[in-house]
């Protein structure tokens, strides 16, 4: 009896493994690196109503984060400014610029200017930020150097990992209260610098909840 | 297999394309799979709100009401000869006495803690157009047009009473505006009395006996 099958079948079950285990690969690899936050949110940088800059304001004639977000170190949420914060400065300063037009129009019609959200926490997530900053953690931890950006952009993930990774290790990202609205200070290294950082956490009593139920409520 | 990897490389190289690399800026939102969980329909501080025909979470104070505690709305929602004793006390919220006129001293304890309250509170609220030592040369200040950020060594600001400053602080100024909703009366008394440090130490009297 001739054979059944022509001889290249013998090959099938070997090309078969070979494509398997490449397309695995490439399926792993790539949800490894996409299915992420690191990837989704990172370098969202959504065109805002007025082309406000930070670097500008925050970086080169260093307003004070708090001059505007004024009440991150009072509340829960940081407060976006109304129109009256920027009209302090812009009833004397560019009055007749034509880019501030949505401000001076908001500023008279007392509707709120459309700005576009660029970080934000599920939902299912309880974060405060007047905890945070009044306890050493400086905005630049989660915001990345918004005093160097034009536009702001989302610079960190924001998974669980990413804040994980601070409240199992607090001593590593917590500096002296009053640098933490100075975004490039520099942190000093050493043993002296360590075991300040680690008597900040000691002495402010700084126990970052790492069970579920402390951001999970 | 030739056309198996030809494929295969052909579509790694088409989603790499695609999806490019972590970090790159995007303006479009970030991709949510499961929004209903992440975005659930509750009241969140100036989220947007289709309950309200304006579109705000944040409500404006209703008309006829008095905001608790910050004595920002009194005057427009109550008559002048209302006895206000029981809303609070205007030495201490508005830097006035009964009679109106301004209050000389002001009515907080001093300590260094309240100093240093003033110092932090002015450097952010103050500094960038006054300068950081009151001589009104803040980092804003070359920019302005029609306006001179006020220089608190002169003789007139020295001799105000406090609570002239205070008022100054809460309701602005020619072209300054008031600033009365980011501080709270406690800390606007700090500034004046760090604004009042400011003046001295630019303007030292030699005492004998010290």
């Amino acid at each position: 009896m001739a054979n059944v099958f022509p001889r290249w079948v013998n090959t099938i079950p070997i090309k078969v493994i070979v494509a398997i285990v490449l397309i695995k690969t490439a399926v792993v690899l790539g949800v490894t690196y996409y299915a992420t936050p690191k990837y989704t949110r990172v370098g969202y940088a959504p065109t805002q109503p007025v082309a406000f800059s930070h670097a500008l304001h925050a970086g080169q004639l260093e307003i004070d984060c708090r001059y505007c977000h004024t009440f991150v170190d009072r509340s829960e949420h940081s407060n976006v400014p109304g129109s009256n914060v920027c009209m302090s400065c812009h009833s004397m300063v560019r009055k007749d610029d034509p880019m501030l037009a949505p401000v001076r129009e908001s500023y008279e019609s007392g509707e709120p200017i459309p700005w576009v959200r660029v970080h934000k926490t599920p939902d299912y997530v309880y974060f405060n930020h007047s905890v945070h900053v009044n306890r050493g953690i400086s905005c630049v931890e989660c915001h990345g150097r918004v005093d160097e950006m034009d536009v702001v952009q989302h610079e960190k993930s924001f998974s669980m990992a990413f804040c994980l990774e601070c409240h199992r290790n607090p001593e590593e990202y917590i500096r002296p209260v009053e640098e933490v609205y100075n975004l490039d200070w520099e942190r000093p290294e050493g043993e002296a610098a360590e075991a300040e950082f680690e008597g900040f956490v000691h002495d402010w009593k700084v126990n970052p909840p790492q069970s579920c139920s402390g951001c999970h409520r | 297999m030739r056309i198996f990897l030809a494929i295969y490389v052909f579509v790694v190289i088409a989603a790499v394309s695609i999806l490019g690399f972590r970090g790159t800026t995007s303006t479009k939102p970030p991709l949510e799979v499961f929004p209903d969980m992440d975005r659930q329909a509750r009241y969140k501080p100036q989220a947007e709100n289709e309950f309200f025909a304006d579109g705000r979470n944040d409500r404006p104070v209703p008309a006829g009401t008095v905001a608790r505690g910050n004595y920002f709305n009194q005057k427009e929602v109550f008559s002048a000869d209302f006895e206000d004793k029981r809303l609070g006390d205007t030495v201490l919220l508005e830097g006035k006495n009964a009679d109106g006129s301004f209050v000389k001293k002001l009515p907080l304890e001093v300590s260094y803690e309240l100093i240093e309250q003033g110092r932090q509170k002015y450097d952010i609220f103050c500094g960038a157009c006054h300068g950081a030592a009151g001589d009104g040369k803040g980092v804003v200040q070359p920019y302005m047009v029609g306006a001179v950020p006020a220089n608190y060594h002169d003789d007139r600001l020295r001799s105000v009473e406090d609570g002239y400053m205070f008022d100054v602080i809460s309701n602005g100024f020619n072209q300054m505006l008031g600033l009365k909703d980011r501080l709270s009366p406690e800390e606007r008394w700090a500034i004046v009395l760090y604004m009042r440090a400011l003046q001295k130490s630019q303007n030292p009297v030699a005492e004998a006996g010290i």
